[in-house]
């Protein structure tokens, strides 16, 4: 019983100290060197409700990115077919993922099947049709290729938005791609969230077109833009006012230079205005492309579009060499900064939609830490208080016992890297209540083995033996329900059902063992007379 | 120290039928409440669309809020008081089918400062569900509380009755019958509602009284925590479904205490009438029973007044989950033993009458 008792202390003492380890991390800004050497650092994590931040659920739209797809091909197979000389009437996009096509003479079918056979595998012909003598041919994507493309786009999207965040400068951001299409964003303490999903959420489409100088957009308007054109805006927000004017631009819809080749942008004081503005620099193949459009093209106007909104449309001097191009527009140092920042991460390869957003300021989180820990301790203190009272020395026994296993949850919380949250706390809070449940049944049976006269000794053991069963069963009902909530939660949630499960597992460790070893500590060395409880 | 001194002796199991007539009628005002609202207060976890708590740097009202929202043609948006009075903190919710939630916050933070002046009011929390992860959301919960009934389910047939094989034989029909509703396409709240009423109509055929007990006593608690949040006009979000889950785990954590002394009883004293077992019993426990509801009670109202006005109504649900927990261990679980004739023993007079026509209760 001597040497059982010791290792049983043991193994509690040494359970203690662990915890003590893990916990100290949480409560002090700076450890001491040696320990940063040997012991764990980890703080316990503060879940986003506690802390302020961000979460974000967004959504690839991977249909548009197969969209996208096709109306290059259709490009190109236009290119091709000219090349082939098959006379064709027209190609066409036909409900984003179709194209339709339409011979001129239906008997170069066999020369377009070939066509298709070598350059354009991913496509399969739905059907063909004849009609006033041309043959209309339906076509669509191999659905093998949609996958590829719908995955591909997401994991750009993945990446570039990765990239974007890192740029702007979050501590510990976690981005997380869900399912197939989703992406999980977590951005704690971030200061400004308005710009962070403006950041995230753009699309960044830069493009140059050049402005259809023959006719004015005012008649484009009124009677349609001519082929090939399109009407796009500048969109001016008055700072103070809030009060929006659109200035509409004719340009030709061709793209004449695009974003993938920026290499990189920098934001500059412009000096004479002292406005910023951003400066790009484009690749070789971009200068090149870029000095020939500027060539061939002074003293027309060059607009610069992002996400079909024009910035600006200044008139080409000269031919520009060197590769560089800038962007004005009446930046504010933020505006002109997050725009470098998204032309230097990239497009994003098709749109994203915000899903979810869930937000918490930082003075919310401090509040709500606050009222936690205040629930916690006065809730702690009438419970130990009670117990001590109703359950004398007993009580104070499991008063001890329930002090342990606040630590022990914390401990297993920084150990584990685990989240807190509010629910979490509210976790700890109810197994302070319940755990007492344990010591609760313990008791009464003891106290109903020394009404029946046994001595301390078999009253303490028999109070134990009979109680024991009955607390692991009334236990696992609740510990399915946590694991239930563990599994389907999400943030919040998880944090509780993590708190709650592991208050369980510490108040059964605690209840059955601690409280144990203090009884029979009681019982053998300081042989006690009577069990005060 | 003692609140209940031992050889007390309440007849729990005489007063059943009032104690059914009174769950009966709180029952009955839950559902009239649930009509008359037009079922559960679904908070933008499940119904999707956005939340914003504000707070105001002066005391105003909701009035004037609304006013001010005018501008963006929000006036009809629901706007309430959060928290204290003091603390000038307001809920604006927005939930319309082909609102654009994007820049939402932002544009009633600045369309508000134009009324009340920049910098006096601050946006302390935003929660945007579009409404594709509002079906999500929703069918998440409907699953974890259909598997968690399951696992209890299972648990409790076969912990109870100590007939394992009958609890797997429960638990294959209740796959079965669930499996093929949702082949006919069914919701999964009907998977929930089908698995339910399986569970009850297998426990009363193969008088699996135990297992009926709890479950039925589980139905009560859930079904009446949900009523009084429906009568209070409180929302249902994920942290209360995480609450009512909850509940259902520590519910039967207080039934199977008293039925374990019961079936212990029962071992010890095969002669006594079962009226007359169920009464000690649960007089034998009354003790643990009241403290540790006391205690937990304790400490979720230090988290109810406390906590803050985030994690009020989630305090509120387990307040109220573990007051009509504790009564229904007491007063729905046990006295259901009663329902079936008992074996053997010729019928007994007295104030408690075994069998009957008690019915069953159902949500």
């Amino acid at each position: 019983m001597d040497r059982n008792l010791k290792w049983r202390a043991a193994l509690v003492l040494a359970a203690v100290i662990a915890s003590l380890i893990y916990v100290y991390p949480s409560l002090t800004s700076s450890l001491p060197t040696f320990w940063k050497k040997a012991l764990p650092e980890e703080s316990i994590q503060l879940g986003l409700d506690l802390k302020g931040g961000m979460h974000l659920i967004l959504e690839v739209q991977t249909e548009k990115a197969v969209e996208s797809a096709i109306e290059r091909t259709i490009d190109e197979i236009k290119y091709s077919l000219q090349k082939a000389r098959v006379p064709v009437n027209s190609v066409t996009q036909v409900e984003g993922q179709q194209i339709g096509l339409v011979l001129a003479r239906p008997e170069d079918l066999p020369k377009l099947n070939k066509i298709l056979d070598e350059d354009f595998r991913y496509l399969v012909t739905k059907g063909t049709s004849e009609d006033a003598g041309r043959l209309n041919v339906s076509l669509g994507m191999n659905p093998k290729e949609a996958v590829r493309i719908k995955e591909l786009a997401a994991a750009q999207a993945l990446e570039t938005i990765r990239n974007r965040i890192d740029q702007f400068g979050v501590s510990e951001p976690d981005i997380r791609p869900q399912g197939e299409d989703r992406i999980v964003i977590q951005l704690p303490g971030v200061k400004d969230p308005k710009r962070a999903v403006a950041l995230i959420g753009k699309t960044a489409r830069l493009e140059f077109k050049l402005v259809d100088e023959a006719n004015s957009p005012e008649v484009a308007l009124r009677d349609g833009p001519p082929p090939g054109t399109e009407i796009l805006y500048h969109v001016q927000t008055d700072k103070e006012t809030g009060r929006t004017t659109k200035t509409p631009y004719l340009l030709r819809k061709r793209a004449l230079l695009t974003g993938e080749y920026v290499t990189d942008a920098r934001v500059t004081i412009d000096q004479q205005f002292n406005e910023p503005y951003v400066n790009l620099n484009l690749d070789a193949k971009g200068s090149t492309l870029f000095e020939r459009i500027t060539e061939a093209h002074v003293k027309e106007r060059l607009a610069i579009v992002l996400d079909n909104n024009v910035y600006s449309a200044p008139v080409i001097q000269e031919k520009i060499s060197g590769g560089r191009a800038r962007i004005t527009g009446s930046f504010t140092m933020d505006e002109a900064r997050d725009l470098a920042i998204v032309l230097r991460a990239g497009a994003l390869p098709a749109p994203v939609k915000v899903l979810e957003e869930r937000t918490v300021g930082p003075s919310l989180g401090r509040d709500s830490i606050q009222q936690g820990l205040n629930s916690i301790i006065v809730g702690l203190l009438l419970v130990l208080v009670f117990m001590a009272v109703y359950y004398r020395m007993s009580g104070v026994i499991a008063d001890v016992a329930l002090c342990l296993n606040v630590l022990l949850i914390m401990a297993a919380l920084a150990a584990f890297g685990a989240t807190l949250t509010l629910p979490g706390i509210a976790g700890i809070i109810l197994t302070i209540g319940m755990s007492v449940d344990a010591n609760v049944l313990i008791f009464e049976r003891i106290r109903e083995e020394v009404r029946l006269g046994k001595t301390p000794r078999a009253a303490v053991d028999g109070g134990f033996s009979k109680a024991i069963l009955t607390i692991l069963d009334a236990n696992v009902t609740t510990l399915i329900a946590a694991l239930v909530l563990f599994q389907f939660g999400t943030g919040p949630i998880r944090g509780f059902a993590v708190t709650l499960s592991v208050g369980i597992v510490a108040s059964l460790f605690t209840a059955i063992f601690v409280s144990r070893l203090i009884f029979d500590y009681l019982l053998v060395k300081v042989k006690m007379k009577a069990v005060s409880v | 120290m003692e609140l209940i001194k031992p050889g007390t002796h309440i007849n729990f199991a005489g007063v059943r039928r009032y104690a059914y007539g009174f769950s009966l009628l709180l029952i009955l005002v839950t559902v009239i409440s649930l009509i008359t609202h037009g079922g559960p207060n679904y908070g933008v976890d499940f119904a999707g669309g956005i939340l914003i708590q504000m707070k105001f740097n002066r005391p105003t009202t909701a009035q004037a809020i609304r006013d001010g929202l005018k501008g963006l043609n929000m006036q009809h948006s629901s706007i309430q008081r959060f928290g204290a009075q003091e603390h000038n903190e307001f809920l604006i919710r927005v939930q319309q089918e082909e609102q654009d939630y994007e820049g939402l916050a932002q544009k009633v933070q600045t369309t508000l400062e134009q009324t009340f002046g920049k910098g006096a009011l601050e946006v302390r929390r935003v929660e945007m569900v579009g409404p594709k992860v509002g079906q999500d959301l929703r069918q998440k919960a409907l699953f974890a509380i259909f598997y968690a009934i399951l696992f209890i389910v299972i648990y409790i047939s076969g912990r109870f009755e100590l007939k394992w094989l009958m609890s797997i034989i429960l638990a294959l029909a209740l796959m079965a019958a669930v499996y093929l509703a949702s082949m006919m396409g069914a919701g999964v709240t009907w998977l929930i509602i089908l698995a339910l009423l399986v569970t009850l109509v297998v426990c009363f055929i193969f008088q699996l009284k135990f297992a009926l007990g709890a479950i039925v006593a589980l139905i009560h608690d859930v079904t009446i925590t949900l009523g009084v949040f429906s009568l209070l006009n409180l929302e249902i979000s994920l942290t209360i479904v995480a609450a009512l889950l909850t509940i259902v785990g520590y519910s039967l954590n207080d039934t199977i205490i008293v039925f374990d002394r019961i079936r212990e009883n029962m071992r010890k004293s095969r002669k006594e009438p079962l009226d007359v077992t169920i009464n000690s019993s649960i007089n034998e426990t009354l003790s643990r029973t009241i403290l540790t509801s006391g205690t937990t009670m304790v400490v979720v109202l230090c988290l109810l007044f406390l906590g803050g006005p985030v994690i009020s109504d989630f305090a509120l649900a387990m307040a109220v989950g573990i007051l009509v927990g504790t009564y229904s261990s007491i007063y729905v679980a046990s006295p259901i033993l009663l329902i079936w004739p008992p074996q053997g023993a010729p019928a007994r007079s007295g104030r408690a009458k075994p069998g009957g026509r008690q019915g069953k209760k159902k949500s």
